[in-house]
This record gives C-alpha cells, structure tokens and sequence, in this order.
C-alpha cells in the first residue's frame, strides 16, 4: 500500500457530510456533533485479551504509546461499563459463548474492535479443530486491524478509525425499534388499566 | 549411569536401551504399575520428578511415555513407555498417587487420546468441553466441523464438576463411579474466564469459607488452539511459527528449543555465531519477560506505578527485538539451522547501553516496590510452597528455585553458549510469595551478567547453517529441554522419516504452576490469590496450546 492511500481515509466524513448536505435538522445535527465530540473523545474499552495481542494491549496502555491521549484509558473490568471490547487474541469453541455473553451484557451503544488476524479470520490457527474463524462469525465487528500481534501503532490507528465512526453516528435520529407485535396492540383478553392513557 | 543400570536391571520384563542420557524402558501395561513403583520409591535414585505424559498413537494401539528425571542426577532420562491394543475401551493404571503432577496430565491424555487411567479419581476432559466428539489427536479423529460446531452456550457447570472415575477393586471388579467435586452446602466462587488478574483466560472455581480458600479448580482450555495436532501436518519450518505464539512472553527460548531439537535429529552443525547471538536474544527475551511479570504481580497487588515501570524498561528491550529481528514481541527469529537475519550493527551498542540502564532501574524497581512496607506486608508469609512439594508438583523455573529446587537448564544440561558464560543459578529457601517474587529481579541480574560477557565476544562466521529446502527428520524420538522464563520446556518428536513430524508434544511449565496454585492457595485469604498468582507468573495461551 502506497503512503498516500494510507492517509486516504477521509471518505467516512466526505460520505457525511453529502447526506446532511441534503436536508437534515440543523439543530439536531449539532447536537450530534457534540455528543459524538465527547463520547468519541472518552471511550471505555473493556479488558479482554485472550492471547499474544493482549501484551501488545498493554504496551498500549502504558507510558510509551499510552492511549489515555485520546481518553481511551479507562478500562473496565465489568462488560456493564465498557463501551468498546478490544477483542485481542484467538477466540476458541469454548470461548465463543463467554464472549457472547460478554458482548450481551454491555450496553448499547457499543462497539467491537477485531485485533489481530486470529480475531479477523482465525490467523495461523486457520486449520485447528478448536478455532472459531474470525469473531465476526459471533458478534458484529466494526474495525479490523491486522497483524500478528499489530503494533502498538496500528492499534491506536484502528481506534481513530473507530473515533470516527462514533462521530458519524446520529443520536437523535436512530431508527426506530421495530415493536413486537404483543406490546403495541392491547390485548382483548386483558381488562383496560384505569387511566389507560399511559 | 551405573546406579541406573543397575535399577533397571531389576525390571526383568522391561526392553531398555539408551541413548546418550535417556534410558527408553518399554514395559507391557500390565507392569506399568510396578516398574513406576520401583523407579518413584527406590532408596538408591528415587526417580522423583515427572517431567511429562506424553500421549501416543501407533496407529494400532494406544499408549504413554512418561519422562521421568531424578532431582539427584537432574540430566539423566528415563523415558518409561508403555501402550495397549484396545482402541475401543483403552485403559492404563494411573500414577497420580505417586507422582502429584500425574493427575493433570493423565487428563490431559485422556482429553486427546480417550484412554482410561484406571483410579485417578477426576477423569474429566482437561481442555475441551464435556460434550466434544471424539479424541482430536488421534489419527482417525473426524475434525470436519459439522461434528462439533461452535457452541452457542456455555457448558454447565454441572457438567463441568461431575468427576467420573474408574477403579478396580481388591476382587478385580471394574466400578464405574461419578463423585461431585463441590458439595452441595459448599460457597463456591467464580474467578474468570474474563477476569483482569487471571492473566489470559484462566476459569478459577474456587470454594470459600468465609474469606478462607478452602478449595481451588482449575479450567483450562479457554484458549486450547490445537497446535500439537496442527503440527502433524505443517512442516518444521512451519511448527516454529506456532511456537512462538504459545508463551508469547518466552516464544523465543521454545522456539530456541524446537530448533535444537530438530538439529539433533539432523546432526546439523550449527555455526558459533548462531549460539551466541541466540543465547543473548534468549537473556533479553527473559529479562523482558520478568519485567513484565513483576510489573503484572505489582498491578494485581494494587500498584499500577510499577506495571508502567516495568513496561517502560521493557520497551527498550522491545526496541532492540524490533531492529534485529523485525518483530517486537513475535521475534520469529531462531530457524532451523541458525537465526533468520545477521544482527543489526547498532546491536552491540544497543544492549551495551541496555545493561547499565536496567541495572540502575533495578536498584530504583527494588526502592519502589521491594522496599515498600505494604507489599512486603503482603507477601511475607503467604504462600508456601516447600521443595518436596514443588518436586511432585513439577513446579520448575523461578518459582521451583524459590523453595530451593536445583532445576536450571541452563546449568543441568547446557546448551548453545550457557557453558561459555558464568553465571549462578539463583537460589532461595524459604518458598514463600516474596521469594519468588524477589528471584525473578535476581534472575533479572544474572541474565545481564551472561549478556555482557557473551556480547563482546560473539564470533565471526555464517548466521545461518546451509539447510536443505525440505528438512526431513530421521525416523526416531527427539527430545530436547530448555531454560524458558517460566520453568523447563521440553520439546518431543517422534519423526517416522517424513517431512512432517508424526508427533510434538511440548511441556507447558505454566500447566504445572497452575496446578501449584491450587496447593499453595488453600488457607489463604481470597484476595491473595491474585496475587498468588502473579507471583507464578502463568500464561495461559502456554498452558492451553
């Protein structure tokens, strides 16, 4: 790859920029721009690291490269306060499932970050019996970030990526949640609350 | 050896033969019990440390070799083998009553290979689930991916401590039993698979009584990634890659190890240069290694101040790998033959410089930490482990050295250029948190010490030895030991000629320390066990292979 591709990664904000260009609410969209501001800037990653990526993890946490630069610092030992899971390392059959519930068990809205080419499709453990290939095949992945483990660098290079996701997102115009059918129409059987309005 | 020969010779139904210092002894599986008997429990040379099982399939029939090695004379071998024919129900006796690290790895050939050990009270499978099909380092396991798909929940916990166990009573009846591991009334507590301080994704069940540990669990396999089983069909060139990430913090010492004990069986003849430079990279790889464990121990006690010093150091380590080797933590730097690249010309200067920087940090690390009343509070007293016991359990490296076990490498059998440097092994009695906790920055000194007198004198000559571009080993068992950051890692292969090995088998010295854990820890307070743990300094990803 040429270092002038490798700058090249402006066309999420170019994308943006194009749909609100095309009638969105000012104010809203403001509005956006500063949560994003601030929840881009102070992002939770969860610790989780099953293998070899996990040190290079923690060299990123420490002084030389340390990541609290960009306030990604704070990392938390509970799924229920973390806001990214950095998955570094192999995830295996057994894992898979505390994994799972691990993603499960944060809250919305979150993030997973693939490290590694273990975690992206299986890596040099493509032909085990125990492997799964890749933790997209289990939960939903935004950023991949090769490497065997990837540098430091990359790493903090793959969170800028994530940065600017999170600045895309629009907060107050999130789609709606499709309602399942039994909450939206009252039940027949059921007598009507007093004051049924709410 | 004369006292070995003379042990052997009371085993009239055994087939010895002996190769160099090994001593292969074959016995029918009927006399397994009786030939471990006599080596464990002779008064002359009590073979009393187990170094490993290795599992087998022949193709025909199924079987075990166990290395054992006698703490008196540390370099001599037996490799005791022994195999049964029954491929449908294959059974052996256990040896888990005599040697206390046995228990463990005849789970671990159970998992893989389905045989029996005929009263080992816990025969559950070691690192797969309860529910897997199949035995996966067999030859004729079925590893299509229809037969165990990817779980979509986690494994009961019901079934994970539900111990089934086979034993044959005075009558010669076999009884099937089932025991529960917890009872019923018991407070049990979950510590991982997702904890901080585990160290990798280690699953601790542990019984509490009040604050006291009054039982641990061990669950492995979190990050079981099959490498003995891919081994079998990748090259050796291609092993070495796996090696490396399995004890990502000593990758270069195993990866050193493998490619001696390919060189053995090739009788290649390595040039001086390679065994210098490898044995200053292995120095270098230990010392960041201790870095890293000291600085994690000193976070699990609550002071992330040494975790950023102790990263701080090791990244000029870090800088000096990157150079040379290209990599920062995967070095891939020893190949077969030689290392990979010609050492990079501000090498010498780098690690010149490194040495009187790390000793003046030690002094500041020993300030910062060592001296601090509250660690030492913290450690002092807690944890014992006594040399008998690290014997039986198998606990090599640093932690074996803190109860006053004899049991370095480096200066049992030594290889590449250990005989040209001076150096002490260290050694403490007391086997307490704080000793191993202190040997490790010892350790830390003696290996700066190899690396200054190695470094001005690293010979000319070739990198590398000419290698075919196929290596195909001779038919025969190779067994080689080194020195890792951790304890002793073995390296086994049995080759039949081809260019793929027919087995490896690695020694993980971490699967021991975990299982010193659950001896050590009993009695203690739960929030020591944390530290305890940082204190063996485990990798999980080692343990799980």
């Amino acid at each position: 790859m040429k270092f002038e591709d490798f700058k090249d990664n402006e066309y999420l904000e170019e994308y943006v920029n194009e749909l609100r260009a095309n009638g969105v609410n000012i104010v809203v969209t403001k509005l956006d721009d500063l949560i994003n501001w601030g929840r881009s800037n102070s992002v939770w990653p969860l610790t989780f690291a099953t293998s070899c990526c996990g040190i290079e993890f923690m060299c990123l946490g420490a002084a030389r490269y340390d990541f609290a630069r960009f306030g990604w610092e704070v990392t938390r030992n509970s799924p229920r306060q973390a806001d990214v899971v950095f998955c570094c390392g192999t995830i295996v059959h057994k894992m898979a499932p505390v994994l799972k519930r691990l993603y499960d068990q944060m809250a919305e809205p979150k993030y997973v970050m693939a490290f590694g080419s273990c975690a992206i499709s299986g890596g040099p453990f493509k032909k085990s019996y125990h492997t799964v290939m890749g933790v997209d095949k289990i939960i939903p992945v935004d950023v991949y970030i090769p490497g065997c483990p990837p540098r430091p660098d990359a790493m903090i290079y793959g969170m800028m990526q994530l940065a600017r996701k999170i600045k895309m997102q629009e907060f107050f115009k999130l789609p709606k949640q499709p309602q399942p059918s039994c909450l939206c129409a009252p039940d027949p059987q059921l007598p009507e609350k007093e004051g049924g309005e709410q | 050896m004369k006292v070995i020969t003379d042990l052997l010779a009371q085993l009239p139904f055994a087939a010895v033969e002996q190769k160099e210092k090994t001593y292969t002894v074959a016995v029918p599986k009927e006399k397994l019990r009786e030939a471990a008997t006599l080596l464990y429990s002779n008064s002359k040379l009590p073979f009393d440390f187990l170094i490993d099982i290795v599992g087998m399939d022949y193709g025909d029939a199924l079987g075990a070799i166990y290395y054992l090695s006698a703490t008196q004379f540390p370099s001599y071998l037996i490799a005791l083998k022994t195999q049964t024919d029954d491929r449908e129900h294959p059974q052996l006796d256990s040896v888990s009553d005599l040697w206390l690290s046995a228990g463990l790895y005849e789970r671990e050939v159970h998992d893989f290979f389905g045989i029996t050990f005929v009263n080992n009270p816990d025969m559950r499978r070691l690192f797969l689930r309860q529910d897997w099909n199949g035995y996966p380092l067999r030859k004729d396991y079925d590893a299509s991916p229809e037969r165990n798909p990817v779980p979509l929940c986690n494994e009961e916990l019901n079934d994970m401590e539900d111990l089934p166990a086979t034993e044959i009573s005075i009558e010669g009846e076999r009884l099937e039993k089932h025991r529960k591991l917890f009872e019923q009334e018991e407070y049990v507590v979950n510590f991982g698979p997702q904890h901080p301080a585990t160290h990798g994704v280690l699953h601790l069940r542990v019984s509490l009584d009040g604050e006291m540990i009054k039982k641990v669990d061990p669950k492995f396999g979190y990050i079981h990634r099959g490498i003995e089983k891919m081994s079998e069909s990748y090259t050796y060139p291609q092993i070495l890659h796996l090696i490396d990430r399995m004890d990502y913090l000593s990758g270069t010492i195993h990866r050193h190890g493998m490619c001696l004990a390919v060189e053995k069986g090739l009788e290649l003849d390595v040039p001086a240069r390679v065994h210098y430079i490898r044995t200053i990279i292995d120095e270098l790889t230990r010392i960041a290694s201790h870095l890293l464990g000291w600085g994690c121990m000193a976070m699990d006690m609550g002071s992330i101040t040494a975790f950023v010093y102790g990263m701080r150091d090791r990244e000029k380590i870090m800088d000096i790998f990157e150079e040379t080797c290209g990599g920062r933590l995967m070095a891939n730097y020893s190949v077969i033959g030689g290392v990979m690249n010609d050492i990079h010309p501000n090498f010498r200067r780098k690690v010149k410089e490194f040495i009187p920087y790390m000793r003046k940090m030690l002094k500041e690390h020993h300030l910062l930490f060592t001296g601090n009343p509250i660690a030492r509070d913290r450690m002092e007293g807690v944890g014992y482990l006594s040399k008998e016991q690290a014997i039986a359990l198998g606990a090599t490296g640093p932690t074996g050295r803190a109860s006053g076990w004899s049991n370095d490498i480096r200066k049992i059998e030594p290889y590449a250029a250990y005989r040209q440097a001076d150096f002490k092994e260290m050694l403490r009695s007391d086997g307490l948190t704080f000793d191993r906790y202190i040997i490790r920055l010892d350790e830390i000194e003696e290996s700066l010490k190899i690396v200054e007198q190695l470094i001005d004198n690293i010979p000319g000559g070739a990198y590398a030895a000419k290698t075919k571009a196929i290596i195909k080993l001779p038919e025969g068992e190779y067994h080689q030991r080194v020195e890792g950051a951790r304890g002793e890692f073995d390296v086994y292969i049995c080759s039949k000629g081809d260019k793929y090995p027919y087995r490896v088998k690695f020694r993980s010295p971490c699967m021991t320390l975990v299982n010193t854990l659950k001896y050590i820890s009993v009695g203690s307070k739960v929030a020591d066990l944390i530290m305890l743990g940082g204190s063996l300094d485990y990798v999980v990803p080692c343990i799980d292979r």
